[in-house]
């Protein structure tokens, strides 16, 4: 445990700034009905971050009536965890340094000492300029990157002490040097690259939720598109509907000048490409920049293996499908298709279905079709009948397991 | 070695994109429909037969406490906490599924809440994981634009999460003390009976779950839970997320299958030990909170839970700081005990004036100011604190200083002897100066 007091000299006042006093509101909102002191931790985060870094006492007593806490309560969380600082920090930087042990077993002393030496010789105290303070912290959770610094949302890690004070002179100077390891290396891989994760194939794989949200997406935006007088929580569906049309187009549109700029990516050093893939994975980011790429891959696959859902079979006029009047030279077992057992089989093949090619084809009107003839009441579309037909009928048994990690049966 | 097709942290470093579109490529949320139909008992089956051991440290089987949870919903809702407190010193590896596979958290969590009937989950970071809560929050908020979460999703089960975080607290990674934390107090732990299952978060039933051993369960499901129980050695079945720290050559979070030696996970992944294998001192394989092991003893040791609690330690988080000759090992304890002196919450008296006096000790000791039998009481002392607090900080306290003394009193002697002859031979020093001075 460790006794932290509040500072003896104290502002007269605070209040939120409109933005954060609606953030407030909103995180408030999050938890169940009379649980808004849960909201205690991340009102008074943003309450010090908004007051330069610090936490005051008008602040404590501003947030306590905000969640209707005792002020008692919110000094008790601002005076137990430690991330409250409760006197001033340094304007442009208050440092945490991980001290210890896996960070001690390589070098964090030095970094402790620089400091010191370039800051002040006690923690939680102003340098002379007022630009930074320093304090010594328990395990960041970056220990195979060690030792390693942390300043707000920026991690340096894999320092040495040179590294360092050049971090600190480019801050002082008003730039923030590029967080992350400093020795080269992406995230915790072993430095000079992985020992594993090698294989391609894991990186392709697919998902048969790609169709499901394809689905969803189509079905709300044909929502929108067929009921033109539409309530109020449609309209908002219709809004969001759009919204994301045009990103996908706008996606599509950066999508071809992406992929001339990824081919450069790829060919630069190691050092810049991480940059690279550095700038489109910030969550900052509006749209990741592959999506639109990945987006159309997923929809080629949807052409052959997507199962229509229930409101568009719903929707559909029923077509018939291809039918056999004899068996065709070559018969599928349809038993293979989960859902599909000896009674099923026999039934479709008296229909004249037999292969999975014909299953593959069907869209919502012969789903329809079929559905009706049989009393099937949506099966079909519950358990996928499309997809897995076309994953049988693209690569057998295989494909089949690599779309939907499992054995057919 | 584990070969990659059955890696389950396919986006460990980051090298591919985090996003939905890159988790769909990886193949995350394949079939997820399905299990959810299959319903609680499948799952709770399947992870079951997975040997699924918690991986927040204390290796608790995850599908048989799943299995606590009411089996129906009575008046209060069903809680999931997610524990993204990863405070353990030597542990970095929930950080890595947080920052780069954020998606498959968020499958799992849809699945551990379909399993114990939960429609909202929470998941607390720790404080300091502020980049990290970003990715994640992004992916939320990517997750219920495409439907995975909210109302009528494509699962078919209606899933909310919500996004907490502490604010620098260690002990907020026991379980009780971070539903105390959700509810906006201190981070306390709470005396156990009631468990969580049964009056958890606000007083309904909860269960807490560790990053990692809810990242797992998506893919155990694709691949059934026989799959992961064949990798491993029985009741340590699996693959896990090592953190290999301190005195290697490249220190690196890698995941392997439970049971590879020491030897070969260093040998393979870490580069080897810095100035090889004669040079390696001694081991704490599972975060901070185990006793260390004397490099002859873990070298060719499998890495698992069993095998460790052999040694008097444990695979607790798999936080592997290793240390070689060059380190002053009495420093490096003395440290670890100002940490939890440090987190100490206060509550309980052994703790909170136990941890401070062995860490004061333990200073000493690294100078050699102290006395041998000061030893034996400094071994009295973690005895008294182990075993007798309400959660287990004080356990984890006294058990770094416990193998400190089983494997190092000879060179705690040693130091206290060489303090003893320095301290002398300047007595002695001062003696005769004094005497000139005086002739
Ligand atoms: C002092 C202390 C700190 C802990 N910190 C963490 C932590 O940071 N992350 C974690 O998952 N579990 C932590 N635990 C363990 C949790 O109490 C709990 O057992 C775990 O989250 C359960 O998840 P699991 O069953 O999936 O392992 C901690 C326990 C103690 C006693
Ligand atoms: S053992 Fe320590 S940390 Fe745990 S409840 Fe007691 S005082 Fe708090
Ligand atoms: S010890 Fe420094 S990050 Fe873990």
């Amino acid at each position: 445990m460790s006794f932290r007091r509040l500072h003896p000299e104290q502002p007269e006042s605070f209040a939120f700034t409109p933005e954060n006093l609606a953030w407030a509101k909103e995180v408030i909102a999050r938890y169940p009905e009379g649980r808004q002191a849960s909201a205690v931790i991340p009102l008074l985060t943003r309450a010090q971050e908004q007051n330069g870094g610090w936490v005051t006492e008008p602040m404590i007593r501003y947030i306590a009536d905000m969640l209707k806490m005792r002020p008692i309560r919110v000094l008790e969380i601002a005076t137990f965890y430690t991330q409250f600082q409760l006197q001033p920090v340094g304007r442009k930087a208050h440092i945490w340094v991980c001290g210890t042990t896996p960070c001690r077993l390589r070098g964090a002393e030095e970094l402790i000492k620089v400091c010191k030496r370039r800051i002040a010789e006690k923690a939680h105290t102003l340098s002379e300029d007022g630009d930074f303070s320093w304090e010594e912290v328990e395990c960041l959770g970056a220990c195979t990157n060690a030792p390693m610094i942390q300043i707000g949302e920026r991690v340096y890690e894999d320092l040495t002490p040179e590294r360092f004070e050049e971090i600190l002179d480019e801050i002082a100077a008003g730039r923030w040097p590029e967080p992350g390891p400093q020795n080269g290396r992406t995230s915790s891989e072993p430095l000079g690259g992985p020992t594993t994760l090698t294989d391609d194939s894991l990186f392709n794989k697919g998902s048969d939720a790609e169709a499901l949200i394809a689905a969803r997406k189509s079905s709300a935006a044909k929502h929108a598109a067929t009921a033109p007088e539409t309530p109020a929580h449609a309209q908002d569906e219709t809004a969001s509907a759009k919204k994301t049309e045009e990103k996908e187009r706008a996606a599509a549109e950066t999508a071809k000048e992406t992929a001339k700029e990824q081919a450069e990516a790829s060919a630069l050093a190691q050092g810049e490409a991480k940059e690279a893939k550095e700038a489109t994975e910030s969550p900052g980011a509006e749209t990741p920049k592959d999506t639109a790429l990945q987006g159309a891959a997923a929809l080629a696959d949807l052409a052959e293996a997507r199962t229509p859902s229930e409101e568009e079979v719903e929707a559909a006029k029923a077509t018939p499908p291809q039918l056999y009047e004899a068996p065709p030279a070559q018969v599928d077992d349809l038993k293979l298709i989960s859902g599909v057992g000896p009674k099923l089989e026999k039934l479709l093949n008296d229909l004249g279905i037999y292969t999975f090619a014909q299953i593959a084809s069907w869209g919502p009107g012969e789903i329809k079709w079929v559905d009706d003839h049989l009393k099937f009441k949506g099966r079909i579309v519950r358990d996928k009948w499309v997809e897995q037909a076309a994953a049988l009928a693209a690569g057998g048994e295989e494909e089949y397991i690599r779309r939907f990690g499992k054995k057919p049966r | 070695m584990l070969s990659d097709k059955d890696r389950i942290f396919t986006n460990l470093y980051g090298l591919h994109d985090w996003r939905l579109a890159g988790a769909l490529k990886r193949g995350v949320y394949d079939g997820v429909k399905g299990f959810i139909e299959k319903g609680r008992d499948w799952i709770i089956e399947e992870v079951k037969a997975s040997g699924l051991r918690g991986r927040g440290g204390a290796g608790f089987p995850t599908g048989l406490k799943w299995s606590f949870m009411p089996k129906e919903v009575g008046e209060r809702p069903h809680y999931l906490v997610v524990n993204a407190d990863e405070s353990e010193p030597g542990t970095c590896k929930d950080r890595e599924i947080l920052r780069h596979d954020p998606h498959r958290l968020i499958e799992g969590m849809i699945l551990a809440g379909r399993a114990m009937l939960a429609h909202t989950a929470f998941i607390y970071f720790r404080g300091e994981f502020i980049h990290e809560r970003k990715v994640f929050e992004a992916a939320v908020e990517e997750a219920y634009e495409a439907g995975i979460l909210g109302r009528d999703t494509i699962f078919g089960w209606d899933f909310d999460i919500i996004v907490h975080h502490g604010a620098g607290a260690y002990i907020c990674g026991e379980e009780t003390a971070l539903i105390e934390s959700i509810e906006g107090k201190k981070g306390q732990p709470r005396l156990k009976p009631p468990f969580p299952a049964n009056a958890g978060l606000y007083g309904c039933p909860t269960t807490v779950n560790n990053v990692e051993s809810i990242a797992s369960v998506g893919e155990i499901l694709r691949r059934g839970g026989s799959w992961f129980a064949s990798l491993g050695k029985p009741n340590n079945t699996g693959t896990k997320l090592f953190c290999i720290s301190g005195h290697v050559e490249k220190p690196c979070v890698v995941e392997e299958e439970m049971g590879i030696t020491f030897r070969e996970l260093i040998e393979t992944h870490a580069g080897g030990i810095r100035g090889g294998w004669d040079n390696l001192k001694a081991v704490i394989p599972g975060g901070s909170s185990v006793r260390c092991v004397p490099a002859e003893q873990i070298i060719d040791c499998p890495m698992t839970f069993d095998d460790l609690a052999k040694l008097g330690s444990g695979l607790g988080t798999a936080g592997i700081i290793v240390m070689d000759k060059s380190t002053d090992i009495i420093r490096a304890i003395a440290r670890l005990a100002y940490f939890y002196k440090h987190e100490s919450c206060g509550q309980c008296t052994p703790c909170r004036e136990g941890t401070g006096w062995m860490w004061r000790m333990l200073e000493r000791m690294a100078e050699g100011r102290a006395e041998k039998r000061e030893i034996d009481l400094l071994f009295e002392v973690s005895k008294e604190i182990e075993g007798h607090t309400i959660c287990a900080l004080g356990d984890a306290a006294a058990w770094p200083v416990q193998g400190l003394i089983n494997h190092f009193r000879d060179e705690i002697e040693a130091r206290i002897d060489e303090y003893t002859a320095r301290a002398d031979a300047e007595g002695s020093m001062v003696k005769e100066m004094e005497k000139a001075a005086a002739g």
